[in-house]
């Protein structure tokens, strides 16, 4: 039995032998953690990246600079206070017939019509706009910036980029567009369209008004529901329930509420609110129902832990100088706790401002051009718009989908901006 | 909206009430020689009276809301079944939109059916006469109420105690959303389901391999039957949940354990909030991101290597839901490595053992119940995900393990069934329900095997 013995000389080599190894993989770990991190963080740039990269020129749109005249004869109408004249006026006649002026020489149907495809469809009405805000127009001509089609407009800033986009247009169109680019008549400019009109089928005349609108009504409903019942809530459950079977029911469902997708309220919504209780669809009332229930428990979580964060001195202090339980809660712990109860809502609510699946469920989804005036009327709300627009085949629009991202990413930094500072300002560390 | 003003009345009531009950609690105490010798504070007389004013009629109102809808339609109904007309219980529904549309005038009466305007006629009456009785019964309860509880004030009247009874059963009944909401999922998805698996036996949906929800509008057409066999679905989550696990596991682990263990106090209060950020933005934007960005990337990076990669291929969606599962994990793991005790790595750093042998060793087995639980809630979310694989992921149900191939998701053909205007009791928009009960009872046995888990890791180290 000549089995070596194991000296501590014997086992100190050992170590020295294996530390290298030992050392190399302690760095090799510490490089795939940072490799995490590093991960992370791209992800987090490549995604900002992109979006602005895609969406920042949607916030200027091209336009073209026609002399239009108002001749009554060529839209229709003598009397512009007459209702069923302006319905039934020949707004476009207007732009096209400066687009003639512009090109006299173009003839031939086809020409013609890919020349009136310089302007956008909606311009006639535009114009129509700025004709009744100064009926004494009638009659004269003028030059005006008129909004140029989304095609136009994708060609025209990937020309200035130097690289042109011309799939869509034809030869004569890119040709027209240089001769007005060198007479400095077409020109980019800020579009006010995006934040001032409701969606539309055509990219240059789509907005996001009419979807933050939809988001404010669905988002008011959500918080002066959610809010107190949440605060209510929790207020029971920390300072009323009594410690049994109930209580605990209770804490299962709101832990468990918290985790179920958020798809399945939007069942919820569609079997309960619209079949059963015959709410009607598409409108800021449902959504703001369905969103309630959906941001009740992260509410209720959060307030929760702000009221456990009072300190059970003040509670004492209070019921010692004779006030009762519940004044002890609503006069002591609801006014200390309020900030981090704040914050709780802003965070619920900014998850709520992001969401966008239990809204599908309930006819949120609808192409609704009106801008909506309140909880009743048909709405969609921002993310669904995102969601619409990222689904339409014009080109135009993937730059008009970015550009609603980047609002509604600026909403939420300034929502979950203000929730730190809320924690930071106002919250009390005892 | 009629509602809202007769609520707003009965709120006004209710201040108005509370001011008398306060002015007259006030006055009695005065010649008492002052609010001390009456039994609670003014303010409480004024609640109480108030409470009495407008909570009966609150109460009834909200019964009149779920209750006149039906009633109203039912009676409706039974009058067109009295003129003589034959009303089939499935076209029940259709018909009484027609009625509520022509009413509303919606529908121009002129080229509708003279039965059904008369319908219509009658449905407007009652509606005026159910809103007007409901006002009146509203203002004779509050009235009521406000009569009694204003004769019960006297000195000795225990004003208080009441108050705060009602006011804890009122907060009792906000707690008691949270079963309500569950309670409404668990009918709504369960109700609709019953009635679909009526229709599609329970086997052919969960053991089905063949999924084509089209249901034929004429008898004769080509695979009229449709064909509802969920087990594409699953795969097709299972597969895109696995992809954005692969992802989000290691990166999210690895970043916590690295944030936890190594990173200076700069690199953790910056790179911590910055791995947030993933978490708060919407999925939308992740859809978009991986449809228009992630998804051609790969397609043409597949097409270089001479892989037909589809564009819409379960690794695309896959990915991108795993960089938005990376801050949720990360964040849970955190939780749970800082909650290890520090003995237990001081006892092994004074082992010998390196700070990387230490974590493998000792952090991450004693965390491991808790690390586990996280890694389910992700996978629950991850499966229960819906904007991003409804834009970046296919709609063709296919039976295949190849993530560079498009399969289609539970949540995406709950999308795809329910929207789009249908006829509600079609087998086609049953099953999604039936499939929202399905990842319901996943999900909720996931997040509740999870949460177990994760408490007893607290109580462990607490």
């Amino acid at each position: 039995m000549n089995k070596p013995v194991n000296t501590p000389v014997n086992n100190l080599e050992k170590i020295r032998k294996s530390l290298s190894r030992r050392n190399r993989s302690e760095r090799l770990f510490r490089w795939y953690g940072r490799l995490a991190i590093f991960i992370g963080l791209a992800a987090v740039t490549v995604l900002f990246t992109d979006i602005v990269s895609k969406g920042h020129g949607a916030f200027r749109i091209a336009y073209l600079q026609l002399e239009v005249g108002y001749d009554q004869d060529l839209i229709g109408v003598d009397n512009l206070t007459d209702p069923e004249q302006l319905i039934l006026g020949n707004w476009q006649a207007v732009p096209k017939q400066a687009l003639r002026q512009q090109f006299p020489d173009v003839a031939g149907r086809s020409d013609k019509r890919k020349l009136y495809g310089l302007v956008s469809n909606g311009s006639g009405f535009d114009l129509k706009d700025r004709l009744l805000a100064n009926p004494l127009l009638l009659g004269t001509r003028e030059t005006v910036w008129v909004l140029a089609d989304d095609d136009i407009d994708t060609y025209y800033k990937s020309w200035l980029d130097g690289e042109p986009y011309a799939a869509r247009l034809s030869d004569k169109q890119v040709k027209w567009i240089g001769e007005l680019h060198d007479q400095g008549k077409i020109r980019l400019q800020f579009n006010s369209n995006l934040f001032t009109r409701g969606d539309s089928r055509e990219p240059e005349q789509a907005g996001i008004r009419g979807a933050v609108m939809g988001s404010l009504f669905t988002l008011l409903l959500t918080l002066m529901l959610s809010f107190p019942v949440g605060v209510a809530a929790a207020i029971y459950l920390e300072e009323f329930a009594p410690k049994n079977g109930w209580t605990d029911f209770i804490e299962v469902n709101i832990n468990n509420l918290a985790a179920v997708p958020s798809i399945i309220f939007g069942l919820l919504g569609l079997a309960i609110f619209i079949n059963f209780f015959h709410v009607p669809r598409s409108v800021p009332i449902v959504g703001g129902l369905v969103l309630t229930l959906m941001t009740l428990p992260t509410i209720i979580i959060t307030s929760r832990a702000a009221i456990k964060s009072v300190p059970p001195s003040i509670r004492e202090a209070a019921l010692g100088m004779g006030a009762s339980k519940y004044q002890m809660v609503m006069h002591h712990v609801l006014p200390l706790a309020l900030p981090g109860m704040l914050t709780g809502a802003i965070i619920g609510m900014a998850q709520a401002l992001g969401e966008s699946a239990p809204l599908l469920m309930i006819g949120m989804v609808a192409f609704i051009v009106d801008i909506p005036a309140g909880f009743n009327d048909p709405a969609t709300v921002l993310p669904v718009q995102i969601f619409l627009w990222a689904d339409s085949p014009e080109r135009a629009f993937i730059e008009k989908t970015s550009a609603a991202i980047m609002v509604l990413l600026s909403f939420l930094i300034v929502m979950n901006t203000s929730a730190v500072w809320v924690r930071k300002r106002l919250e009390r560390r005892w | 909206m009629q509602a809202t003003n007769i609520l707003i009345l009965i709120l006004g009531l209710g201040l108005f009430a509370f001011y008398l009950g306060r002015g007259r609690s006030l006055a009695l105490a005065k010649p008492l020689g002052g609010i001390r010798h009456i039994h609670s504070l003014p303010s409480y007389y004024g609640a109480h009276v108030a409470l009495w004013c407008a909570l009966p009629s609150l109460l009834l109102l909200g019964l009149w809301m779920i209750f006149d809808g039906p009633l109203i339609n039912s009676i409706v109904l039974k009058s067109l079944a009295a003129g003589g007309m034959v009303v089939e219980s499935s076209g029940e529904s259709l018909l009484m939109n027609k009625i509520t549309n022509l009413a509303q005038g919606v529908l121009p009466r002129k080229s509708a059916d003279p039965e059904l305007v008369a319908a219509a006629d009658l449905m407007l009456r009652l509606e005026v006469i159910s809103r007007w009785s409901l006002t009146a019964l509203m203002m004779t309860l509050s009235l009521i109420g406000f009569g009694w509880s204003w004769s019960r004030i006297s000195s000795s009247f225990r004003a208080r105690p009441r108050v705060e009874k009602v006011m804890e059963k009122l907060l009792l009944a906000c707690a008691c959303v949270a079963i309500f909401t569950t309670l409404g999922i668990v009918l709504s998805v369960l109700f609709e389901s019953i009635q679909f698996f009526r229709s599609v036996p329970i086997d052919d949906f969960v053991f089905g391999l063949d999924w084509s929800p089209q249901t034929a509008i004429r008898e004769d057409q080509v695979g009229s039957s449709g064909s509802f066999g969920a087990v594409p679905l699953f795969v097709g989550t299972l597969l895109i949940s696995a992809v954005a696990m692969c992802i989000a596991v290691p990166v999210g682990l690895m970043s916590a354990i690295y944030l936890a263990e190594y990173a200076s106090q700069s690199v953790r209060g910056f790179a911590k909030p910055a791995l947030e950020v993933l978490a708060g933005i919407p999925t939308v934007v992740y859809g978009f991101f991986a449809a228009l960005t992630v998804a051609p990337f790969l397609r043409d990076l597949g097409a270089s290597f001479g892989l037909s990669v589809s564009s819409e291929s379960a690794l695309a969606a896959g990915g991108v839901m795993g960089v938005m599962i990376i801050p949720f994990i990360s964040s849970l793991a955190d939780d749970v490595i800082t909650a290890v005790p520090q003995s237990m790595r001081d006892g092994s750093l004074a082992m010998g053992a390196t700070k990387s042998e230490t974590v493998r060793n000792v952090i991450i087995p004693a965390a491991l119940p808790g690390i586990v639980g996280g890694i389910m809630l992700a996978v629950s979310r991850a499966i229960g995900e819906t904007m991003i694989v409804v834009m970046a992921a296919g709609m063709a149900a296919k039976l295949t393990a190849n993530p560079l191939d498009s399969v289609t998701t539970v949540t995406v053909q709950i999308v795809t069934l329910l929207t789009g205007d249908q006829e509600f009791d079609s087998p086609k928009t049953l099953a999604a329900f039936a499939l929202g009960l399905m990842l319901f009872v996943v999900t909720l046995m996931l997040n509740i095997f999870a949460l177990q888990i994760v408490k007893k890791y607290r109580e462990q180290y607490e």
